[in-house]
């Protein structure tokens, strides 16, 4: 009943620019993959030397019976290892451990209209969005940002569904975002994916005129980056770093800690641990308001650190 | 697994009901230590747990074709027993794809499904069906996917969308309930359909509940127990029906109670759907006589001890002030006074004689 683990396939790989692969899984198993929605991601867990890293990636088109997730990763610079591992050293036939479809960017049903915003590789969930909305019958626009030199790349991917409802714009000053978010009927709900600073401008702007908070949605896999901080393992001693774009559990995980989880949300309490120095900052939904204050205990799932070191009973 | 059905029974009227040695031993006792008190008690829905009844997505016992009748007939009295909002069209194949597979998987004596891309074919061999249909187009089904497939499931089922950061009740099958209407609850929000709680509002039960639903993810269903008492074996204790089993809790005597008052658990399961991101509530009841649960030692000291302690607004709200000194008194005979294992789990492998 429980399925969290899938063995996928590498079916293919194709280049779309120096710094941009399409990839394709299949099943390694010959079991049919589950239902990936629009708005979904999967986690890969790629062996980059001795370093596990586990990577999500959103899925570009719909999956329902097709038998295959197709991704789109960017090159980085600089990485935390992952995409250097998927753009040098994957090759086709390599079979990859990873996670269910998890969807945390679904669209609403009850939306008159979605508009979708998308910064750079931030088109990947979109793309899928666009494919599945269109088919609904649903109304729909999007805009896309990107770099001059990556226009052409995006418009191309963004052909089959070419019109006056689908813009490529060029550089951070092509769209006029207030504008664009004033002319939309009530009942609108916009979807942003792209650089952290586009999905703020968008959320920000939104809110300022006057968009109801559930009308507004941004891509965040979960994650829950942030200042980078230090955590010290006071029963096993050493220390992990924790970067921006990683949560503390992430990091745990990476360095090889055994630490406990369920939810990866903040809800269940799997991953308690307690805290024996440093000040926590709280991002969870499950420890009550006295223990959050007491600085006792922290959920790695999603909490961070105010202060630079977090001493943890682990 | 082939399962020897129980083709007769009946939850009404003359209640011909009964569970077999084995359906006693794999019931899901829902009281894990002698006192109760309310819990977060959320758990991963993971295959295998303190009784068969958590072995599979959606359990199905001896009673499967006599509930699937039950449900048959009230939904012909009262057809507003199931209603799916407009919207949650997706949620509804969701629903039907999900519990064809889990029990043609589970129990492939009993079930079959044929994927030929979208054309599909189901055989439920208890209930003696056979369709072949087009997933996706509701015109190919005698019912629309959500009421087709839960009128051959046992437990109600309801559906959730979820949306600014709730969950709303936007459809449902709900013919097995404690005392709570699909009709009036429609479209509410997670606090407002639980309504008014004795305790568990204040500690805060609800927001705990609804944060980590919210998360259920895709593949990792969960589920927890809940639990009230009937007397008789009736299923629909629903509000419309008030008149017909209200009665029924001042009929209860130290002479019948024994095998008039039941133990109703509720097995509630949470899935998160592919397609629509809804949730799917299923609420499976199981119904036991307090002697029939008795004969299990454990359960018949713990049932005592438990029902004896209970906080007096928890009895109040489970309906239970009636009948709870008759209750008590007889299961005193079943209670030595001998510590109880921890846990739910029977400890024996077949009911003393
Ligand atoms: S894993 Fe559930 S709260 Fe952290």
């Amino acid at each position: 009943m429980i399925q969290r683990d899938i063995a996928y396939r590498v079916r293919a790989i194709e280049s779309l620019s120096p710094t941009l692969k399409r990839i394709v899984l299949e099943s390694a198993t010959g079991d049919p993959l589950p239902v990936g929605a629009a708005g979904a991601h999967i986690a890969l867990t790629l062996k980059c030397g001795d370093r596990i890293l586990r990577n999500s990636y959103s899925l570009i088109a719909p999956s329902d019976g097709t038998g295959r997730y197709e991704l789109i990763v960017r090159r980085t610079d600089p990485s935390r290892g992952g995409s250097h591992f998927v753009h040098d050293e994957l090759t086709v036939g390599a079979v990859l451990a990873g996670y269910v479809p998890h969807n945390l960017f679904p669209s609403f049903s009850h939306a008159r209209k979605h508009l979708l915003i998308g910064g750079g590789v931030g088109i990947t969930p979109l793309l899928a969005h666009l494919a599945a909305l269109r088919r609904e019958g649903a109304r729909v626009e999007l805009h896309q940002l990107a770099a001059a030199e990556e226009v052409a790349l995006f418009t191309q991917l963004l052909a089959p569904w070419a019109g006056d409802d689908v813009q490529v714009h060029g550089g951070r000053e092509g769209l006029d975002l207030e504008a664009l978010l004033s002319r939309q009927p009530l009942g609108t709900h916009v979807y942003v994916c792209g650089p952290a600073a586009l999905m703020d401008r968008v959320e920000g702007m939104a809110v300022a005129l006057g968009w109801p908070d559930g009308r507004i949605h941004r891509e965040s896999f979960g994650a829950s980056g942030g200042e980078p901080f230090t955590v010290r393992l006071a029963r096993s001693g050493g220390e992990v770093r924790v970067g921006p774009d990683e949560s503390m559990l992430q990091a745990l995980e990476n360095a090889g800690v055994a630490a406990p989880s369920l939810c990866r949300g903040g809800a269940c309490g799997e991953c308690l641990t307690r805290v024996l120095e440093g000040e926590p900052e709280h991002r969870d939904h499950y420890l009550t308001a006295e223990e959050k204050a007491s600085g006792q205990f922290v959920m790695p799932c999603v909490s961070r650190a105010h202060s630079d070191m977090l001493v943890l009973d682990l | 697994m082939t399962i020897a059905f129980k083709t007769g029974e009946s939850f009404r009227d003359d209640f011909r009901y009964a569970n077999s040695d084995a359906a006693i031993l794999r019931f899901p006792f829902p009281f894990g230590e002698d006192e109760y008190m309310y819990a977060v008690n959320l758990e991963p829905h993971f295959a295998g747990g303190a009784t068969d009844a958590f072995d599979t997505a959606f359990d199905v016992d001896e009673h499967y074709v006599s509930e699937c009748r039950e449900r048959e007939m009230v939904l012909r009295q009262d057809p507003n027993r199931c209603i799916v909002l407009p919207h949650m069209m997706q949620a509804q194949w969701d629903t039907l794809e999900l519990i064809m597979e889990s029990l043609a998987r589970d129990y492939p004596d009993h079930f079959q499904l044929e994927r030929d891309g979208r054309r599909w074919t189901w055989r439920n061999r208890p209930l003696g069906i056979e369709d072949r249909f087009t997933f996706g187009m509701p015109d190919t089904l005698p019912y629309e996917p959500f009421e087709y497939i839960t009128r051959q499931a046992q437990g109600d089922f309801t559906l959730q969308d979820q949306r600014d950061g709730n969950l709303y009740m936007d459809g449902g099958m709900v013919t097995t309930q404690a005392d709570w209407s699909l009709e009036f609850d429609l479209g509410m929000t997670f606090h407002e359909w639980h309504g008014p709680v004795p305790l568990a509002h204040e500690m805060g039960i609800f927001d705990r509940a609804l944060q980590y639903l919210l998360r259920v993810q895709y593949g990792h269903p969960a589920r927890r127990l809940n639990w009230t008492m009937t007397v008789n074996p009736r299923l629909d204790t629903s509000p419309e029906n008030y008149p017909v089993w209200g009665p029924d809790r001042t009929t209860i005597t130290p002479d019948n109670v024994g095998e008039r008052l039941h133990l109703r658990v509720e097995l509630q399961t949470f899935f998160r759907l592919p397609r629509s991101n809804a949730l799917l509530f299923g609420i499976r009841a199981y119904l036991a006589s307090i002697d029939e649960l008795a004969r299990v030692p454990k359960w018949g000291r713990r049932l005592h001890r438990v029902l004896r302690d209970l906080r007096e607004e928890l009895a109040g709200y489970k309906g239970l002030t009636r009948y709870r000194d008759i209750a008590v008194e007889h299961l005193s005979r079943y209670d030595d006074g001998a510590p109880t294992s921890p846990g739910i789990a029977p400890d024996i492998r077949t009911l003393p004689a």
